[in-house]
């Protein structure tokens, strides 16, 4: 009871000064990469990652591929310098899992029946990491896979909510993630209104869970702007100055 | 029953584009009686049709088209090609050398792995792979000269209207240009100065392909750097 009223008291604050429900600062930027068919490098806080899309190309080995539809594969990878205690380059358990979330949460946003018998690669390089890497790399893969001119039926948005110190909170940080009660990645289609992507860890009441899913699409719509305007910059920075002549 | 945008506007994929009915177009899909956009570019509506102009686009192989390839393996009777396609194309040893494949013709010395060819391409076969051809006058494997690559789907506008694009590059820089369908192109100049000239140019083209009054910027261009060079 006491603990209850000291904790309403107070109020709470985030660890970098945020809103519950506002997410980091986050900067798209797409076509970065020349030798990639499509690329995209965002900043959203402190994470940096690179995306490089390849194809739709043929796929080797021949027999992994597809009769009827293209195979998207992804590969998520941190740099040993990403993290503070130099992490192996070699591919973990938990690398691989990333790698197989991030092809579920962008494989129904492709038209991956147009392309049977190829593979369509996307490799994320995570260059510093700050919590909800995850979804910042299915954010900028979105952006790469339209900057390779892969059809896709809609922009995947991705975004977590979660639970610190019995509050809700949007865009959970590297510190909120491990300190936090529960951490909940959403990726979601804003146009098709459809979850690709819903993941869960630590405790929450049901309730709690439907206002953190609610909060995450709400964040997931607000990143779905930044993409748009980050797909849009590479075409109309270079209207302007021809205009004016 | 109406248009939800400007023609011309860039879209996104996802946009709808249109609500109601209408023939679908290019670069667009159908989903719960709206026409969205599958593919990043300008959408454009005309009577009864919505479609939209790719700005980033792969390569879609027709039957006819000149492409740019490298060989990438030999195999019995065919030479496997890249052609930015999303399955390698095959190119037959009949049409290679205008007769049938014997025991004793040694395949590497015609075309070896690594050789780039210009090709056509002249059929597809059941499971789409394009089947290529270089038995043609200008088709063949590329000696030398400078590639270049660019979006695919700026190749048209590249090529111009009745090739008027391409025909003004080629008398103002002087250089010889091949294009192929698949976003390859090979430029042979007589120097070093015009190839690069006849580059500059070409990239330019391929940031700028969108932005309509193409052909006179373009024009422009070509003056001021025949003048600086001067």
């Amino acid at each position: 009871m006491s603990k209850s009223k000291r904790s309403r008291k107070k109020k709470f604050e985030r660890y970098d000064g945020r809103e519950a429900t506002e997410l980091r600062p986050i900067t798209i930027e797409s076509g970065v990469l020349p030798n990639a068919d499509g690329s995209a490098y965002i900043e959203m806080g402190l994470n940096k990652i690179v995306v490089g899309v390849f194809g739709p190309r043929e796929m080797h080995p021949k027999r992994l591929a597809k009769p009827n539809m293209a195979t998207v594969r992804c590969r998520y990878h941190m740099a040993p310098f990403s993290v503070d205690p130099r992490r192996s380059p070699a591919p973990s358990r938990r690398d691989n899992e990333i790698s197989m979330v991030m092809r579920y949460a962008l494989e129904p946003a492709i038209f991956v029946e147009r392309y049977p018998r190829s593979a369509i690669d996307v490799y994320a390089e995570i260059i510093q990491a700050d919590g909800g890497t995850r979804t910042a790399c299915i954010n900028a893969a979105t952006v790469a896979l339209v900057d390779a001119g892969i059809p896709m039926r809609d922009l995947v948005a991705s975004c977590a909510a979660g639970k610190m110190d019995d509050n809700l909170i949007l865009d959970l940080g590297d510190y909120e993630d491990k300190e936090g009660q529960a951490d909940i990645p959403v990726a979601y289609m804003p146009k098709l209104n459809k979850i690709t992507l819903l993941q869960m860890d630590g405790m929450v009441s049901k309730d709690e869970f439907e206002s953190c899913v609610n909060m995450a699409i709400d964040g997931c719509n607000q990143i779905y702007e930044i993409q748009r305007e980050a797909l849009k910059k590479k075409y109309g920075l270079d209207e302007q100055p021809q205009e004016e002549n | 029953m109406s248009a939800l945008f400007e023609n011309r506007d860039l879209v996104v994929p996802g946009d709808v584009l249109y609500e109601g009915r209408i023939r679908t177009g290019d670069n667009t899909f159908r989903f719960e009686g709206k026409v969205c956009a599958n593919r990043i570019g300008l959408v454009n509506y005309t009577q009864n049709m919505v479609s939209v102009i790719a700005l980033e686009a792969g390569f879609n192989p027709l039957s006819g088209d000149l492409v740019i390839g490298d060989i990438i393996e030999i195999e019995l009777g065919r030479w496997l090609v890249d052609i930015d396609t999303p399955e390698d194309a095959q190119l037959n040893v009949p049409d290679a050398i205008d007769s049938p494949f014997r025991s004793d013709i040694v395949m590497p010395d015609i075309l070896d792995v690594g050789d780039t060819i210009v090709a056509k391409i002249v059929d597809m076969d059941r499971r789409g792979t394009p089947i290529l051809s270089i038995l043609g006058r200008s088709l063949g494997k590329i000696e030398e000269g400078f590639m270049m690559r660019l979006t695919p789907s700026k190749i048209p506008r590249l090529i111009g209207k009745k090739g008027s694009m391409v025909n003004m590059i080629l008398k103002e820089t002087g250089c010889s240009i091949i294009i192929g369908q698949n976003g390859r192109v090979l430029i042979n100049g007589k120097t070093r100065e015009q190839e690069m000239q006849a580059v500059s140019v070409i990239e330019k083209i391929d940031k700028e392909a969108h932005i309509s009054g193409l052909t006179n910027r373009v024009q422009e261009y070509l003056k001021t750097i025949k003048e600086e060079n001067r």
